[in-house]
């Protein structure tokens, strides 16, 4: 795909992203569009709102669990970029109003204290490299009309990222049995589902090796402080104003957020 | 729920020896609503006690209960609202890592539980969670091995409780803990067959929390005249969806804080 066609949906994104309108899917335009393609679009949409004063604080891994992967028909998980707009405190409300067709996902979230560089990196380094790890919401959105999502498409549109909520209760991977860590998802009080980490990848640390070695390839810098998403551990729960979730994971914490207004599709 | 018993004891009877044909030779049977659509829930647990006297008076011991129908989706499948209960015995117990024998089963399929061991006696109406933590010695991880004796999986609730919950067999394994040192909502659970995870989920998808399962069992026996009694060990119902198991099949099911239990599976 050539440089032009590239800037030009990076652009569009960027712009769907903006106003909260929704376009349609790339690859029903594009049906040449490959997976290397999508990233260069997804760094195009990246650099604009970075340019328009975000920073880039972190990356989040999609695609992880079997299900999801079945649904796109890929057999690896996905990245995208978190930006400083993303960030929600633990007890938020989120404005639905700026998101188009908003879902949640209940993941655990990795801070590291060492840069990870790959190839090479394994689980072990993973655990190594982790200052700590956190329950947090993942706020999933799609710039795509109605979620007509094929992987390119998704990946195009930064992992379909939307904002992300951190809980406050900091765990130590040598202490937590992450993989085992039982995920509990609750709406509006009730039991709404249940999940663990092996979900991910079979473990999230086997997520965040895949992150590292894949950033090592496309020589993207993967750095110490920055939080990492590591991919969903429940059924996707669609929000609507007046919600509230909360997502204990055992033996570590709860993460819990709120939202209001309406969202535009 | 109502525990009346409208059959006679001749009807009665009559389809505990069906029950008991089919679970001691291993063949299926069709739903017992089917010749009797009138019986009642309370029917169905006479049909169960007489089983159970059965086989005690044969030598059997009675180990503990399960408890069955606890998570939401299957409740609302059915249409009820309280979990089934059933009576387990020594005959039923596999030791783990073992090879278990499915020649003897119709249709095996395996779930994850979280299992109580009672050192105090509980008795309903009211019992609640925080008695039932009480009164627990010790939890450790289970699999319970079902087998439904309905043809095609065709079922309603008053066939399963006479047939004791479907009720098969079950591996009780890994690590005992206290209640008080974990957290019991949100323990995580995978189950691998031959190596590769075919069901996850967290404890919780017991009725909210496993032992909230136990109590409502312990309710039911009240409602039946019983207690369960010190001693008893107490299955709490399936956190994963149950899995096929055939000949040649390996299961480990790992638990957060309580370790892993292990079998396979034999002609």
């Amino acid at each position: 795909m050539d440089q032009q066609k590239i800037k030009q949906y990076g652009d569009e994104l960027y712009a769907a992203w903006l106003a909260c309108k929704p376009v349609r899917p790339l690859l029903e335009r594009e049906p040449e569009i490959s997976i290397e393609d999508a990233y260069k679009i997804q760094e195009q949409f990246v650099a604009r709102r970075v340019a328009a004063g975000e920073q880039i604080i972190g990356k989040k891994i999609g695609a992880t669990s079997k299900p999801v992967q079945d649904f796109l028909g890929v057999y690896q998980p996905d990245f995208g970029m978190l930006l400083s707009g993303m960030v929600y405190q633990e007890g938020d409300t989120i404005d639905l109003g700026t998101l188009i067709q908003p879902k949640a996902e209940a993941e655990l979230a990795f801070v590291l204290k060492e840069d990870l560089k790959g190839p090479g990196i394994t689980a072990m380094d993973v655990i190594r490299a982790t200052d700590y790890v956190l329950p947090c919401f993942e706020i999933v959105d799609s710039r795509i009309t109605d979620w007509q999502i094929k992987i390119q498409d998704t990946v195009a549109d930064n992992a379909s990222c939307g904002v992300y909520v951190l809980g406050k209760t900091k765990g130590d991977p040598r202490k937590l049995d992450i993989t085992l860590a039982g995920m509990v998802l609750e709406k509006n009080g009730e039991l709404f589902s249940t999940g663990v980490g092996a979900a991910v990848q079979g473990s999230p640390a086997n997520a965040v090796a895949w992150l590292a070695n894949t950033l090592g390839e496309l020589g993207i810098p993967f750095k110490a402080g920055e939080v990492i998403l590591s991919g969903s551990q429940s059924a996707l729960v669609p929000v609507v104003d007046g919600d509230e979730l909360v997502c204990t994971v055992g033996g570590l914490g709860s993460c819990r957020v709120k939202f209001f207004g309406r969202s535009a599709a | 729920m109502s525990m009346n018993v409208t059959l006679s004891r001749e009807d009665v009877v009559r389809l505990c020896e069906r029950v008991e044909g089919a679970q001691t030779r291993a063949y299926a049977i069709p739903k017992l609503t089917n010749e009797y659509p009138n019986m009642t829930i309370g029917d169905g647990y006479a049909v169960q006690l007489e089983l159970r006297q059965r086989f005690l008076a044969a030598g059997h011991k009675q180990t503990g209960w399960k408890a069955g129908l606890t998570s939401k989706a299957k409740m609302l499948q059915m249409g009820v609202n309280v979990p089934s209960i059933g009576f387990l015995t020594d005959r039923m117990a596999r030791p783990e890592n073992s090879a278990i024998t499915v020649s003897d089963l119709v249709h095996p399929r395996v779930e994850c539980e979280v299992a109580f061991v009672m050192k105090k006696t509980l008795k309903g109406p009211n019992c609640t969670r925080q008695a039932v933590l009480d009164a627990t010695d010790y939890v450790l991880p289970a699999v319970e091995i079902i087998d439904s004796r309905f043809s095609g999986f065709k079922f309603d609730l008053e066939s399963v409780v006479a047939d004791n919950g479907s009720s098969a067999r079950y591996v009780g394994g890994g690590r005992a803990r206290y209640p008080a040192d974990i957290d019991l909502r949100t323990l995580g659970v995978v189950m691998e067959k031959n190596g590769e995870i075919v069901t996850m989920g967290a404890s919780a998808a017991v009725l909210g929390h496993p032992a909230d399962a136990v109590a409502m069992l312990v309710n039911i026996l009240g409602e039946l005249g019983e207690e369960l009694p010190a001693g008893s060990f107490v299955m709490s119902g399936g956190i994963t969806e149950a899995v096929a198991v055939k000949p040649g099949d390996s299961i480990v099911a790992r638990f957060q804080e309580l370790g892993s239990v292990s079998m396979r599976f034999v002609e």
